[in-house]
């Protein structure tokens, strides 16, 4: 496998279904290490920009590698040091926390299972939860418990979609905190869809913002809050959404 | 990289089974219409026994066809019914996104349908002994034989229904508790294939449990072991199994391409 500077690597991707182009010749690199934000409207593109670099959706034409992998052909090659969290994909209600951490486990080919859904399990505080079924939990639990299988493996790459959608501020910002803090000790390289600006605002280093397929934008929170005279990525992000472009284009 | 893992392969069979002994009813259920099947036919069969000298003869076919036909039903259901569980748990995105290849996956599957029918079947046959002083067990050779050929036609049809799935989502749901019914009347479950219409005839020989029930039929009533039958039927399900194998890796890929593996609220 080439080695390759970029964890991810999209070039000139585009997904066209029968009757819509859902992405439309988007192109970027994410460095190893590197948190980005994926920001866009509903039907901008993101969770199938997310897919094909998962290797769920192939590409109608362009390139996405992962790790120096092509997807998704050889996407087994990294599968292992890949994950994903969302709130729309569910791990199985009837088993326990600890069951399905542990098929997730041994899915990823994790050593020390045991030890390692401990540790998780003190870091997520789920300890208490461990031996109940996954579907009796609150929508915060259940958010920790998945963000637990997307821990599981310590992946070098994460892949996050709206992962605190429906979460109160508070547990939401308790999930922002564990994702900055394992981002930091394990050097992954995250990419994280969101329709929350606040969010991204905090974690991310570089936003690239979406819209109809193509991306709109792709700089730095504070250089697009610059560029844009904004105070807030929220304006931002709405002055993209409206078509009403850079503050300096816009002559305001 | 690319060879299968058992790992992995253990990993799903233990998450199935973590699934089964949560919930008593779905055991219950997996032995509840094997016995009541078994319970009519039997019952019938004693009835027309006692009133035609054909059937007098002919002791236990009714039975043997009836159980037989469930490990064939129950063999596609199990293995069909294990994959739903991923769709109805919206599981299916992490299962996609993990190192799990497909071909381990459709193991995994394989190796459920042979459990739940293990707990399904197993009880089914003792009874039959009880009521009926049938033992499914003493056919022995021929048994082993039968459930062979009858497992691989239903791991064929469930890793096909299974690709209708990934492609087509829950509205093909209903296939996978249907299809197999089609089964029923072309590979003559309880009639002799001689029956049928001539044209229909050569439907039901290019199927591979019609050679099963034949092969039976043979066995119960002339005390015959019909090889030539069952060698037929494994050549048919060979072909079968392998179109199979190819029509779930198009359909996947095809999945692939028209985005439906994934739905992430987009």
């Amino acid at each position: 496998m080439p080695a390759s500077p970029a964890a991810i690597a999209v070039d000139r991707l585009v997904k066209r279904y029968k009757t819509a182009t859902a992405v439309d010749g988007v192109s970027f690199e994410l460095p190893r290490g590197s948190i980005t934000g994926l920001l866009g409207g509903n039907g901008a593109g993101k969770t199938t920009t997310i897919a094909m670099i998962m290797g769920l959706v192939t590409p109608t034409s362009g390139t996405v590698s992962v790790l120096g992998a092509k997807m998704p052909e050889q996407r087994y090659d990294v599968l292992q040091r890949m994950n994903f969290e969302s709130p729309y994909v569910d791990l199985p209600m009837r088993l326990t926390v600890r069951q399905n951490l542990s098929v997730f486990a041994q899915l990823y080919a994790v050593e020390d299972i045991a030890g390692r859904i401990a540790e998780i399990a003190a870091d997520l505080e789920l300890i208490d939860l461990l031996d109940r079924p996954t579907g009796k939990l609150s929508a915060g639990q259940k958010t920790r418990v998945s963000l637990a299988k997307a821990l599981l493996n310590r992946p070098d790459v994460l892949l996050l979609d709206e992962p605190t959608a429906s979460l109160d501020p508070d547990t939401a910002d308790w999930v922002r905190g564990r994702l900055e803090h394992f981002r930091a000790t394990n050097n992954a390289t995250v990419l994280l869809a969101s329709h929350n600006m606040m969010e991204v605002e905090r974690l991310c280093e570089r936003v690239i913002i979406m819209k109809r397929g193509r991306i709109e934008d792709d700089d730095t929170p504070e250089r697009l809050l610059e560029r844009y005279g904004r105070d807030t990525l929220e304006d931002v992000f709405l002055d993209v959404a409206r078509g009403r472009g850079h503050a300096a284009e816009a002559g305001r | 990289m690319t060879s299968a893992s058992l790992t992995r392969i253990g990993a799903m069979v233990r998450r199935y089974w973590y699934l089964l002994r949560s919930s008593w009813p779905r055991i219950l259920d997996l032995i509840y219409w094997p016995t009541v099947q078994m319970l009519m036919w039997g019952f019938l069969q004693t009835y027309v026994a006692s009133n035609a000298g054909f059937f007098a003869r002919a002791g236990g076919v009714f039975i043997g066809s009836v159980l037989l036909w469930d490990i064939l039903f129950r063999g596609q259901l199990g293995f069909s019914i294990s994959f739903l569980e991923e769709m109805y748990a919206r599981n299916l995105g992490n299962i996609m996104i993990s190192p799990l290849r497909p071909v381990e996956f459709v193991a995994s599957l394989m190796i459920m349908s042979l459990v739940r029918l293990s707990i399904g079947m197993v009880p089914v046959t003792f009874l039959a002994i009880f009521f009926f002083g049938f033992n499914l067990w003493a056919l022995g050779f021929a048994l082993a034989a039968f459930f062979v050929n009858l497992i691989l036609t239903s791991w064929s049809i469930g890793i096909f229904v299974s690709g209708v799935l990934l492609r087509n989502g829950m509205g093909a749901e209903s296939l996978a508790w249907t299809i197999m019914f089609l089964f029923l009347p072309l590979t003559c479950v309880y009639y002799p294939v001689a029956v049928l219409p001539l044209w229909l005839q050569y439907v039901a020989w290019a199927l591979p449990p019609t050679y099963v029930f034949e092969g039976m039929r043979a066995l119960l009533i002339d005390h015959v072991f019909r090889a030539d039958l069952m060698l037929e039927a494994f050549a048919f399900n060979a072909v079968l199994f392998a179109a199979a194998s190819i029509a779930f890796s198009l359909l996947l890929r095809s999945a692939r391409e028209q985005g439906s593996l994934l739905q992430m609220g987009e």
